[in-house]
């Protein structure tokens, strides 16, 4: 290897693991909220890449219906609750979040010129169809075993992973998908050549964490976020309900999901299962951050995206063995350095 | 007699089996401080935790002249009313000044902007907190805590503040500081429910008092009367050891 494969190895290294800290920090903040290990977390990247794709084609994505689905479903649920309990001031919110706004989006799909769009548009309105599936997917899924012990919550979530599979297959078919870059810049630093698209992953990403640190540090909402990951009852007790908190959380982890999907979709073909294994890459960031460090996970994250790079040069037929061998190691030193804790539910 | 803030009827709490409270009927008038006084495992806690919407009871409870009908936390929060629990629940690795802004989250949420002034009402009724709010809330002395647990509740300028043992494990002279601010939080209006193991201080802030045993209300009376009841001596104000088996004749 010489220092110019090294280098291209590097920024390939780092454009994927600047996807994977995304995902490890999602990852990160759903655990400490809600205790769900989000396995999920990958299938929003296809669903965005993949929602992006059939736009772009001018095909009205069908999980458009998904949302309107869901929605439905929730608007029943929270609609009968409010009615049998006398707040019907909350009649209006219901309606309007879970019926009314997938309504008017779809009316929107229906009537715009899609594949003639701005790009830009064309982002935004997939982010549209596929994020507001979070927190629909917290409120049906999860919120009902708010309570649950971990386990249960961590089988809740692979059956939905499992369902969001199967349901990627009946909304996007077997074949990929690869969308047009974002810019077709490029530019030459000494021996390098770096394509725009990934100069956008790696500014975006990096957007995205300090809009995140911001969001967490210094507005309420997010300082409500992680009071609830301190000391839930504390927070009950404040009245931020953690239903509020999972749907905020999980709102969160679609948008980065669903945006990581759009930032890499020009770079790699994106299959309607292959978000899977990416979110199982940032899920061993997360792990390296020991599901409770953010900056430990985004690092972590880095590191297995530089890991998988100069994997695939050396050995490319063991690329992801390598990559998730790594969280061997990385769980024995965390049982040997860590005291146990008993959970408290 | 004073409108009612809070008036619970034939309030029942039961944890699988056992009855933890029975038939309890409860009221709070306005800007008055009430205090449960009774011994260790008698449901006072439980009492407020159902009372505030973390457990599931059975009866009725009306809260600023309204029936509350199998409340949520939040919308009790919402309506006016606060718990300050025995564990405080303090948020730990957030500063005092976080905590203290967290304490007005509903407020925030229905769109009201205060905090910056409540915040320094809080900081005038315990400049301790001032000094330290850059400090984190874990790294507090119990005094210290319990001073930043009721100032995280006044954030939220409840109309009902529920006190669980507020001078529980805290030294005499700060439970003699928490008891004058209680005493002063009255004087501003804001009605209090107070229960407490430390009787003696309990019922000379008081305005009128319950005394709670095995899950039901055994006597209650004006906090003055209570007091120079010769059971409530017996038993509580600490001249006999064998209460339990006084009131139990």
């Amino acid at each position: 290897m010489d220092f110019q494969i090294a280098m291209l190895l590097g920024q390939d290294g780092v454009t994927n693991g600047a996807i994977y800290a995304l995902l490890a920090l999602a990852l990160v903040l759903v655990f400490a909220v809600t205790r769900v290990i989000f396995i999920p977390q990958g299938e929003f990247v296809a669903y965005g890449a993949l929602t992006l794709a059939a736009l772009q084609t001018g095909r009205v994505p069908a999980t458009l219906w998904l949302l309107l689905a869901m929605g439905g479903v929730a608007a029943l649920i929270d609609g009968i609750a409010a009615a049998r309990s006398g707040a019907l001031r909350k009649l209006p919110g219901v309606a309007g979040w879970n019926v009314a706004y997938p309504l008017v989006l779809a009316g929107l799909l229906y009537s715009l010129p899609l594949e003639s769009l701005p790009m830009l548009v064309q982002v935004v309105l997939a982010l549209a169809v596929v994020v507001p599936l979070g927190p629909l997917m917290y409120r049906l899924a999860f919120q009902p075993v708010a309570e649950a012990p971990v386990l249960i919550l961590l089988i809740v979530s692979v059956a939905v992973h499992v369902a969001m599979v199967g349901l990627g297959l009946l909304f996007f078919g077997a074949e990929g998908s690869r969308t047009p870059p974002f810019s077709e810049v490029r530019f030459e630093v000494g021996p390098m050549m770096i394509s725009g698209q990934q100069i956008w992953v790696v500014m975006a990403s990096v957007v995205l964490i300090v809009a995140l640190y911001q969001f967490f540090g210094r507005t309420l909402y997010g300082k409500a976020l992680r009071a609830t990951a301190i000391n839930r009852n504390g927070a009950r007790l404040m009245g931020i309900s953690p239903a509020l908190a999972g749907k905020l959380t999980f709102f969160l982890a679609a948008l980065i999901g669903a945006l990581s999907g759009v930032l890499i979709a020009p770079l790699t073909t994106i299959y309607y299962d292959t978000g899977f294994l990416i979110g199982l890459k940032g899920f061993v960031g997360a792990i390296i951050g020991g599901l409770g460090s953010y900056p430990v996970a985004a690092a972590g994250a880095v590191l297995v995206g530089l890991l998988e790079a100069f994997s695939s040069f050396w050995a490319s037929a063991y690329k992801e063995v390598i990559v998730f061998t790594l969280i061997i190691p990385v769980l024995v030193w965390r049982s040997l350095t860590s005291h146990h804790v008993e959970e408290d539910e | 007699m004073t409108t009612s803030i809070l008036e619970i009827r034939d309030l029942c709490v039961s944890y699988g089996k056992v009855e933890a409270l029975h038939n309890a009927n409860i009221r709070v008038g306005e800007g008055q401080i009430v205090t449960v006084i009774g011994p260790n495992g008698a449901g006072k806690t439980t009492m407020l935790s159902a009372i505030m919407g973390l457990l599931d009871s059975r009866g009725e409870l009306d809260f600023d002249g309204k029936l509350r009908l199998a409340p949520e936390v939040e919308d009790m929060v919402a309506a006016g009313m606060n718990l300050v629990p025995e564990k405080r629940e303090l948020f730990g690795e957030m500063s005092v000044q976080d905590n203290l802004l967290l304490g007005a989250f509903q407020r925030y949420r229905s769109g009201k902007r205060d905090q910056a002034e409540t915040m320094e009402e809080v900081y005038g009724l315990f400049p301790r907190l001032k000094e330290r709010r850059e400090q984190m809330a874990g790294t507090l002395s119990g005094g210290e805590r319990q001073m930043l647990a009721v100032g995280r509740a006044l954030m939220a300028k409840p109309r009902l503040l529920m006190l669980d043992e507020p001078s529980l494990g805290l030294a005499p002279l700060i439970v003699r500081e928490i008891f004058r601010i209680i005493a002063e939080l009255r004087r501003r209006g804001v009605s209090i429910l107070l229960v407490e193991q430390n009787a003696r201080a309990a019922l000379q802030v008081a305005d009128y008092a319950y005394v709670l045993e095995t899950g039901e209300i055994s006597m209650e009376g004006p906090a003055q009367a209570l007091a120079d009841d010769p059971r409530v001596i017996e038993a509580y104000l600490g001249l006999g050891g064998k209460h339990q088996d006084m009131l139990a004749t």
